[in-house]
């Protein structure tokens, strides 16, 4: 329990500005903090927290228009995990930005927490349960649409996971969004190319995603999903009219951690108590690296 | 009184009435405004409207999505599409994450009778009802229907409602005394036993008591529109009063609204229960009024049942 509280210290310590070195320090001090909640938890889907991470630091601290202090608000722009099991990086998130207590991380997966495996929306910030895949993207036109209708400037966002794209729901959501000209929605795969059972181009081929978006009629931007410049530009970028937009981010499962970097077996794999250490002095490395830039 | 206006015609009536002074109220279907008669609703309130072509596992996230930002949002297609392809997304996407879309099930049971088991739904009952907090409803006839669709536009509930195709005789003479939520209506007095009946059953439990009671025999009728949350009084009443309970329903013997009556009695009150419905096995080809009477749903073959179990319990 005391290395989690040494890591809320660090998240505490980083709250700034969204230039990129301090997004790149909010980063890694989310990764030893989804990694301590791992660890103390004894479960959880490591890697691909660590390879969306980067991503949901860009849209939390960078994007998304919302307030921790009114999590109601009917005019908050909406996030959508729709790759729920990578929730140990929004719980981190949500926790830092004071949707809930940060003392609350350390009752992750605990009997009766509210904290529990995927997203529920009994923890205030999360708008939507997820944990079976395939789901967000829909969810996520039917709020768009409701504000498109609405003529209100609410922003929706949906962050899904490369091997989530197999499910046949995806693209029956693809589909409408593009039908309906939501260009009030933007959602992000994150690219990590594993999946439980191995490489997605093994288990189901995926490729061109790129291809198959465009030809669905959204706005595909393919970028580094760890490149902070790359990621906020296209986000950033104006919107185009009438389409819908994909962010398909490049990412590595297990990013930040050496041994956990693109490999398979960290998707629910939990660090016993030397690798732990060992993933956290990696991390302060990189942030000590990236402090040096300042 | 031969009515000719289907409940799915009742329901869509009412809601163009409704929708047209409710700007939140808003329907999604599946390439299905023509079987549910949404044609009018999608004419004049298209604003309110949204087709998602087929495709009724986006259908119920979409009717998710809409429901988070307020709308009260009607999802209608057949029962047997929507109680089964986007069986997941009513668990997730509406009832685990609190987003109240009233699921309407339009030609649900043996409506379809002849286009085969693809197209009937006798399980929508039974996968609803095990989901935590889903409302369940069945309309007997027009009125109880409009009823219905008033109550789910005040309410802020998730539910899943089945409906029938094809028109059926009136039950009630009245929207008003036609339905109070949770609660279920007796038709008609009799202590020998009860007959609990749903949607379109109620009127062949009221023919079968007709019947009987031109022979002595005096049977309680139940409408039981709500099939969750189950009118438990009302049950506990009939098994104490009547001390024998028939169910009828337009669904699989197993799990439906006979087994939710089931389980109320054999733990609380336990009397002979006899439940009639769809048996276990892919039914015959056939107009829906054929399979009611090729599976003994009618008047007389219930009537025969109820005499049947007096003599074997009673008598």
């Amino acid at each position: 329990m005391k290395i989690l509280e040494n890591h809320e210290k660090v998240i505490i310590d980083n709250i700034g500005v969204d230039t990129l070195d301090l997004l790149r320090m909010k980063s890694t001090s989310l990764r030893k903090a989804l990694l301590g909640m791992i660890y103390c938890a004894k479960t959880g889907h490591t890697g691909g927290s660590l390879s969306s991470v980067d991503i949901l630091t860009v849209l939390y601290y960078h994007v998304l228009r919302i307030d921790p202090k009114h999590p109601k608000d009917p005019n908050r722009d909406r996030f959508i995990m729709s790759k729920g099991h990578s929730v140990e990086a929004l719980y981190v998130i949500l926790a830092d930005k004071g949707f809930f207590p940060l003392e609350e991380l350390k009752t992750f997966s605990k009997f009766g927490s509210r904290l529990i495996g995927h997203p529920s929306v009994k923890v205030p910030g999360v708008e939507l349960n997820t944990g079976a895949l395939g789901h967000g993207l829909s969810c996520s036109v039917g709020m768009a649409l409701a504000a498109q209708r609405d003529r209100s400037a609410v922003r929706v966002f949906c962050l899904m996971g490369d091997g989530e794209q197999a499910e046949g729901s995806v693209w029956e959501a693809a589909m409408a969004a593009s039908n309906f000209q939501l260009d009030n929605l933007t959602a992000i795969i994150d690219r990590n190319r594993l999946q439980i059972s191995g490489n997605t181009e093994t288990v189901m081929k995926l490729d061109s995603l790129q291809e198959k978006w465009e030809a669905f009629g959204w706005d595909v931007h393919t970028v580094d999903g760890h490149d902070f410049s790359a990621l906020t530009k296209a986000f950033d970028a104006p919107q185009v009219l009438g389409k819908p937009r994909m962010i398909i981010a490049e990412t590595l499962k297990g990013k930040g951690v050496s041994y956990m970097q693109d490999n398979a077996k960290w998707h629910h794999g939990v660090p016993d108590d030397q690798q732990y250490h060992l993933a956290l002095e990696e991390l302060e490395s990189y942030m000590q690296e990236v402090r040096g830039h300042e | 009184m031969s009515n000719t206006i289907p409940n799915r015609k009742a329901f869509t009536d009412t809601l163009v009435d409704l929708a047209t002074n409710d700007p939140s109220i808003f329907v999604v279907t599946s390439d299905a405004r023509g079987s549910v008669t949404l044609e009018k609703f999608a004419d004049t309130l298209p604003g309110q409207f949204v087709e998602v072509g087929i495709a009724e596992q986006n259908e119920i996230g979409i009717a998710a999505g809409l429901a988070s930002f307020g709308k009260r949002v009607f999802a209608c297609a057949p029962a047997c599409f929507l109680s089964t392809r986007s069986l997941e997304q009513v668990k997730v996407d509406v009832v685990y994450s609190q987003n109240p879309v009233r699921i309407i099930g339009i030609s649900g049971g043996v409506s379809y009778g002849a286009l085969g088991y693809s197209h009937q739904s006798l399980h929508d009952f039974a996968v609803m009802r095990t989901f935590a907090d889903l409302v369940v409803l069945c309309p007997a006839d027009r009125f109880q229907t409009e009823a219905i669709t008033r109550w789910l536009a005040e309410h802020d509930v998730a539910a899943y409602v089945r409906m029938g195709r094809g028109p059926v005789p009136d039950v009630y003479a009245n929207v008003q005394e036609s339905f109070t939520f949770g609660k279920a209506n007796r038709l008609s007095e009799g202590s020998d036993a009860t007959i609990i009946a749903n949607g379109e059953t109620v009127h062949h439990a009221l023919e079968a008591a007709k019947i009987l009671g031109a022979q002595g025999i005096g049977v309680q009728v139940l409408d039981m529109p709500t099939i969750k949350p189950i009118d438990r009084n009302a049950i506990l009443s009939a098994a104490v009063e009547t001390g024998l309970i028939i169910t009828v329903e337009e669904h699989s013997m197993f799990g439906g609204m006979g087994s939710a009556v089931a389980e109320i009695v054999s733990q609380e009150h336990p009397v002979p229960i006899k439940i009639m419905g769809i048996p276990d096995e892919i039914p015959i080809g056939g107009s829906s009024a054929e399979l009611f009477a090729h599976y003994g749903l009618t008047g007389d073959a219930i009537a025969s049942h109820v005499m049947a179990l007096i003599r074997k319990f009673k008598r």
